[in-house]
């Protein structure tokens, strides 16, 4: 048995059964990453000693015939942009690269106390700006279902890890896709939580009014076991919060149910085999008894340019604390403007650059309201579409992106190109809801994502019809 | 565009090479954005948080910080003396 292979409630009843140890599972999964990461480069870090004294507990508990947790001894891939105490955590940046986290993220807390296995940091388009995972300052996570292709971004290694069994899940982040997008791309699970729901405490922050964390897995049971593990309200971060009522959906009744299709999500631009395969998934669920309904999402078509203003702009904000003073990349020069120019020059990559230049013109005076407020004004009505349909509808179905995945450098030389991959995923996040992706067949051997998008806080609603595929 | 005035503003040094690059690339992206012109919008309220949290305050009292912690902090800085962190004089 290939225990790397395994999903976290195989591996779970496994441990119990006492098929095998955490540390047996722990070492599957170890050897795994050392035989491919230099094909995939899935991972920045791999936290060998630190996984190995995890897993040591679990074995002791198991040993001592104590009662273990359904996390407990599995061990798990982080986003290299969320903090684990003591180990390298370089946002995929070279501004970043001998830092280490002095302190363990809100999350990865939580996951610890659940006795969770730490095996590495993963690889990432640098802060999370990217849709393909070729922005890491580093070198380009491989697509494991085709290696010239990219696995999406920007949680490209974390969602690649999980495809290749080179962990039982995984931690991502999106804010505007970069869970999602990855996830169709490498036939994985991956949840964009409601915003706020899991704490951002300890997340490196990109764009703060959009930036979420959530959970990458095989399946979406698995989803549910980690979602569960993570949520929560936090006192450490103030945007964070939790469901109205805490009652837990145990039974969906796909008869009861009413899916949206939106219309603007067919049309010119999707591959037609793309849309085959999602509308055929969405017929499944009619066939189990719902109704589908055709809806509208008339901004659809503003989403993404709101997106390319609002993102940039807080992002611009965000990167201004890489001065090279109290942490990072520093560079000393004759004065300290001089010294902040030559270290933000040497240590962000190009498209970080980009995107603090594009965030600093529409935040400029002159700009500020024709850019910036007016990018706010069509985010309300973003979300103001998505309150009208969920008025008539309980979920919606969408594709998560209208193309598979691509070749690598397919897209590197047109930014407006490369942004147009998230078309798909945008409007969830600036309405702040939850979505999920889940694989739902594939075109010329490449994988399909189906994304279901609920209400504000029905993230468990989600991934209980996701389970239902 | 001013490409000296917005890296200034954003404290960012760029290669004459990169300027001549950003000169072309922003106003592709700023033209593509521009779709928003088609939307009118004067009267609509602008969203800045999405699940409708406002004004979420804590107690005005710092968390008392171990040594331990302290240290860690310190440790990442890059230049420093005397448990200060030292910076180029600006006046």
């Amino acid at each position: 048995m290939e225990l790397n292979k395994l999903t976290i409630k195989q591996a779970h009843k496994g441990l119990k059964n006492k098929d095998f140890s955490a540390i047996e599972l722990t070492e599957s999964v170890l050897n795994k990453v050392k035989s491919q990461n230099n094909s995939i480069h899935a991972y920045l870090t791999i936290t060998e000693e630190l996984a190995l004294s995890q897993a040591k507990i679990t074995d002791k508990k198991i040993a001592n015939k104590e009662e273990i947790g359904s996390l407990a001894g599995i061990p798990l891939a982080v986003k290299d942009l969320i903090l684990v105490e003591g180990i390298k955590t370089t946002a995929g940046s070279k501004i970043l690269e001998n830092y280490i986290a002095p302190y363990d993220a809100t999350i990865i807390k939580k996951l610890k106390k659940s006795d969770a296995v730490v095996i590495g940091k993963t690889n990432l388009d640098e802060f999370g700006m990217g849709a393909s995972g070729e922005n890491s300052g580093y070198i380009p996570t491989k697509n494991p279902h085709d290696l010239e292709r990219v696995p999406g971004g920007s949680s490209s290694g974390s969602a690649a890890a999980v495809a290749d069994n080179q962990c039982i899940y995984s931690l991502g982040t999106d804010t505007g896709g970069s869970i999602r997008l990855p996830a169709s791309f490498c036939g994985v699970v991956g949840l964009k939580p409601t915003y706020g729901r899991v704490s951002r405490y300890g997340l490196i922050a990109f764009a703060s009014s959009l930036d979420t964390i959530g959970p990458i897995a095989k399946t979406a049971e698995d989803i549910e076991i980690i979602f569960d593990a993570i949520k929560g309200k936090d006192e450490f971060d103030s945007t964070s919060l939790a469901r109205k009522e805490e009652n837990n959906i145990n039974k969906i009744d796909i008869k009861e149910l009413k899916i949206g299709v939106p219309k603007e999500y067919f049309v010119e631009g999707i591959n037609p085999q793309v849309e085959k395969t999602v509308r055929n998934a969405i017929s499944n669920y009619e066939k189990a008894g719902a109704k589908i309904v055709e809806v509208n999402l008339p901004h659809t078509e503003y989403a993404l340019a709101c997106y390319y203003i609002i993102m940039p702009a807080e992002a611009s904000s965000n990167l201004a604390r890489y001065d090279g003073i109290k942490y990072g990349l520093s560079i000393e020069d004759n004065s300290l403007l001089e010294g902040y120019l030559k270290t933000r020059r040497q240590g962000f990559g190009s498209e970080v650059r980009r995107r603090i230049m594009l965030g600093t013109y529409v935040l400029s005076a002159g700009y500020y309201d024709a850019y910036y407020l007016k990018a706010q004004k069509v985010r309300t009505l973003i979300k103001k579409d998505f309150d009208k349909v969920f008025e008539k509808v309980d979920v919606l179905m969408t594709p998560t992106s209208p193309t598979t995945a691509f070749k690598l450098g397919e897209k590197t030389n047109n930014p407006v190109s490369m942004y147009l991959t998230d078309i798909y995923t945008v409007s969830v996040s600036l309405a702040g809801l939850p979505a999920i992706s889940i694989p739902c067949g594939e075109v010329d051997s490449l994988p399909v994502g189906l994304q279901i998008i609920g209400r504000q806080f029905d993230d468990e609603k989600i991934i209980k019809i996701a389970q239902k595929l | 565009m001013d490409i000296n005035h917005i890296a200034k503003l954003a404290r960012l040094g760029l290669s004459e090479k990169e300027k001549e690059k950003l000169e072309k690339e922003l106003p592709s992206i700023l033209k593509f954005v521009d779709k928003l012109n088609e939307v009118k919008a004067d009267k609509i309220d602008p969203t800045t948080q999405v699940t409708g949290l406002e004004n979420v305050v804590r107690k005005d009292k710092a968390r008392v910080k171990s040594k331990q912690e302290t240290e860690k902090l310190l440790k990442l800085v890059p230049n420093i003396k005397d448990r200060h962190v030292k910076v180029k004089a600006i006046l």
